[in-house]
């Protein structure tokens, strides 16, 4: 893209993908496919919808994210996947949702519990055998605080009616049992799931009046909402949060209890990590308790300056104090040093990201503070009210894409040779065997935390290892 | 003779398993070889050749023993009246989990065990009511039943019935090759009936192969578990099964339906005078006080 305008090479190569199609599907991905200039301010993108039939999507399903997402990681349930047993058998800890706590004895996040539906109880129906198995699963692991039903495709074809053995189930073994109606095959993406689970705290947990443990009452108190702490996120998040002078009464759902999360209510000011997943809750919240949510943005000194900031100002003096003295004498020189060790090495180079539906927008500043370009990127399952959000943090000619496939991915990656990718495990090969050093931007890598000041050390490693590991040195991509 | 596999399909309560296993009785009785396939999660479809109030079933034996591969054939297959081999599929309380998933188990069961392999003319399914989701449509698939008998009256809506179970039967028609057999019309006492069937039966492209006249004497056998043919072998009812099954056993017309369209139904109906010139002046209003 020698001297070309990259604006024009943007809308060229959107065109060769474009004539790639039917079409049907033409007139479908045009919807999806922007190359946004720095100076917009709408992106125009249509998403939240089906995907074309017979394309390799990034997308999961309902289960994933009401199971994977919200319900997974809460650490003192027993998360049950309701159905046969490949849904809960090839989703386990895939998620790295890190919980402190003894496995088996008051942690359960590790743990793959399952009906393992078989052909009769699709024929017979399988409430006695749900009843039964709660009821099990609650004498072998007597220090867990509830259960979750998440229901897998073939119990919302048969009708079971888990609502009712959940209820009944609760009032026997005192603790509470919450349906959720994520099968699979509801919505387009695991995004409905998200919301799915949120409806299923709404009316298991706060309509029912679930109580956490006292908090002692005070106009600090803050509750983290949805940081799932992935590779321990929530933790270094926490940490900031606790330094500016808050108190963090629930944390939630990363290494989150069921008290933590019926505490949400007695918050002063809820701050949203995750928008995408867990603003629904927000907003109930507000609206039936009155407490205000703050969205915000932990990766990178930029956002986690400008969060801090925000955050403080929902406080008095005495907090915006501490935040500026912390800020000023703790983290600005961390994050001078991180970025004075990694920056020349990153300086110039360029990015794609492509995950889920929040962190491409949260990201790109990160990546930016290291001297990386996110030159193409998107969601695969984001609604129009995230890329009404991700223009606020794009500052250069950007390629933007919605539910990309594997087809697109290739022709992005081969007319615009990006210098890293961060994408999820089903794109990681295929993008190393073309040459090109990749991320995963779900789980970290197998690393983490990426959140916070101690994240964003880490963060900076790993692009680093990525970008300039030697290996790459000794492999010509296919256009060299 | 090669096997011939047969399915009896028509509207809740209109008679399918009283007819079909008088009929399949007096199949029987001129030395054909048969075995029932009950396809209803009531598992009342082998009562009157078994004398039995229900049958052990195959979903029943399958829950209990854990799954369907651990039974054999020889617990579920029964021997009743003239030798005549009755089976169950079976399946839950109304109200819960998937009926349909156990007709498809059960069928499926009965040929990995090679129950068709054995010296038999007829197949016979017997298959609950409508056709309401692919599990019931399963009989009418590919390699399974290859006539579809459909049994009906001159009521409205056993006829609506029979029109919607011959748009299934088309539905698999090219690619199972199954074809409508004829309409059984078992007698309601509605005006003009014989001729109202008749009629339905060459809209859709097939026959009405008998028409059952009622008769008390069915009842008084069903209380006996018992089929008529066999409960009094003798009395004009008797006769007419077994003309069926003559008919049956000679039947030559196997058609792919042409199911009507609602309005040509209702063209028909009219025509007969079952319902009214319908008056649209008075559709959707309220009773003037």
């Amino acid at each position: 893209m020698s001297g070309k305008n990259v604006h024009e090479h943007g809308v060229e190569v959107m065109e060769e993908i474009l004539e790639g199609y039917n079409d049907g599907t033409k007139k479908d991905r045009k919807k999806k496919l922007e190359v946004v200039k720095s100076e917009d301010v709408k992106c125009g993108i249509n998403s939240n919808r089906k995907i074309r039939p017979g394309v390799m999507s990034m997308r999961g399903c309902a289960y994933a994210g009401a199971k994977g997402v919200v319900f997974g990681p809460i650490k003192d349930m027993i998360h049950i996947s309701h159905g046969p047993v490949g849904c809960g058998q090839y989703s386990w800890s895939a998620r790295r949702n890190f919980a402190n706590g003894t496995a088996g004895i008051n942690n359960f996040v590790t743990m793959q519990i399952t009906s393992d539906f078989q052909e009769k109880d699709i024929v017979f129906g399988g409430d006695k055998m749900l009843t039964n198995l709660i009821k099990e699963a609650n004498e072998l692991f007597p220090l867990n605080k509830g259960v979750s039903v998440l229901s897998e495709c073939p119990i919302g074809l048969i009708g079971d009616d888990i609502e009712a053995v959940s209820r009944a189930t609760s009032a026997e073994i005192g603790k509470p049992v919450i349906p959720c109606r994520c099968e699979g095959f509801r919505g387009v993406s695991q995004s409905l799931g998200h919301h799915i689970a949120n409806d299923s705290l709404r009316d298991w947990i706060y309509e029912k009046e679930v109580k956490g443990v006292e908090i002692e009452d005070s106009p600090y108190n803050v509750a983290l909402l949805a940081d799932y702490n992935i590779g321990g996120d929530a933790w270094s998040s926490r940490k900031i949060l606790e330094e500016m002078g808050l108190n963090v009464i629930s944390q939630s759902t990363g290494d989150s209890t069921v008290s933590e999360i019926a505490n949400l209510t007695k918050a002063k000011v809820i701050l949203l990590h995750c928008y995408r997943s867990m603003n629904y809750i927000s907003r109930y919240v507000e609206e039936k308790f009155g407490i205000p949510w703050v969205e915000f943005n932990f990766f990178g000194p930029t956002q986690i300056i400008k969060s801090m900031r925000k955050i403080a100002a929902q406080f008095d003096e005495k907090i915006q104090q501490q935040t500026e003295k912390i800020i000023a004498e703790k983290y600005q020189p961390q994050f001078d040093e991180i970025v004075s060790k990694f920056k020349p090495r990153l300086d110039g180079k360029n990015c794609m990201l492509f995950v889920g539906g929040l962190r491409p927008r949260h990201i790109i500043p990160a990546f930016r503070d290291l001297g990386v370009q996110v030159v193409i990127t998107g969601y695969e399952f984001a609604h129009n009210d995230d890329y009404a959000r991700t223009l606020e943090y794009v500052e250069n000619t950007t390629f933007i894409v919605d539910d990309m496939n594997e087809y697109e991915m290739e022709k992005l990656l081969e007319n615009f040779k990006p210098d890293l990718v961060g994408s999820g495990i089903k794109e990681k090969y295929s993008t190393q065997k073309q040459g090109i050093p990749f991320r995963q931007m779900h789980s970290w890598d197998y690393s983490g935390p990426y959140h916070g000041v101690d994240g964003f050390k880490v963060f900076a490693r790993d692009m680093d290892m990525a970008v300039n590991g030697a290996i790459w040195k000794k492999i010509t991509p296919p256009w060299k | 003779m090669a096997l011939r596999q047969i399915a009896f399909y028509g509207k809740g309560g209109i008679g399918k398993s009283t007819t079909s296993q008088n009929t399949l009785a007096a199949m029987a009785e001129m030395g054909k070889k048969i075995m029932i396939v009950g396809c209803d999660p009531k598992a009342d479809s082998t009562r009157l050749i078994l004398h039995a109030k229900a049958q052990a079933t195959i979903m029943e034996l399958a829950a209990e023993v854990g799954s369907v591969e651990d039974l054999e054939l020889d617990d579920v297959l029964k021997t009743g009246f003239l030798d005549i081999r009755c089976v169950e599929a079976g399946g839950p309380e109304p109200g819960v989990g998937c009926a349909g998933r156990g007709v498809i188990t059960a069928i499926n069961f009965l040929e990995e065990e090679g129950a068709y392999e054995e010296d038999l003319d007829f197949v016979s399914y017997d298959v609950l009511g409508d056709v309401v989701c692919g599990g019931f449509a399963m009989p009418i698939r590919e390699g399974k039943a290859q006539e579809i008998y459909i049994v009906t009256s001159g009521e409205m809506m056993a006829m609506y019935a029979a029109n919607n179970i011959s748009k299934g039967i088309l539905k698999y028609a090219n690619s199972g090759g199954v074809r409508l057999a004829g309409l059984i019309c078992n007698e309601r006492q509605t005006d003009r009936e014989d001729e109202l069937i008749s009629a339905l039966a060459s809209k859709i492209n097939t026959q009405m192969i008998h028409f059952v006249p009622r008769n008390n004497i069915v009842q008084h056998a069903e209380l006996r578990r018992m089929t008529c043919v066999e409960y009094d072998p003798n009395c004009s009812q008797s006769n007419e099964y077994r003309t069926l099954a003559n008919k049956i056993i000679n039947n030559k017309m196997f058609n792919i339906p042409t199911p009507v369209s609602m309005q040509e139904l209702e063209d028909l109906l009219m025509e007969f005078g079952i319902i009214k010139e319908e008056d649209e002046s008075i559709v959707g209003q309220k009773k003037v006080s």
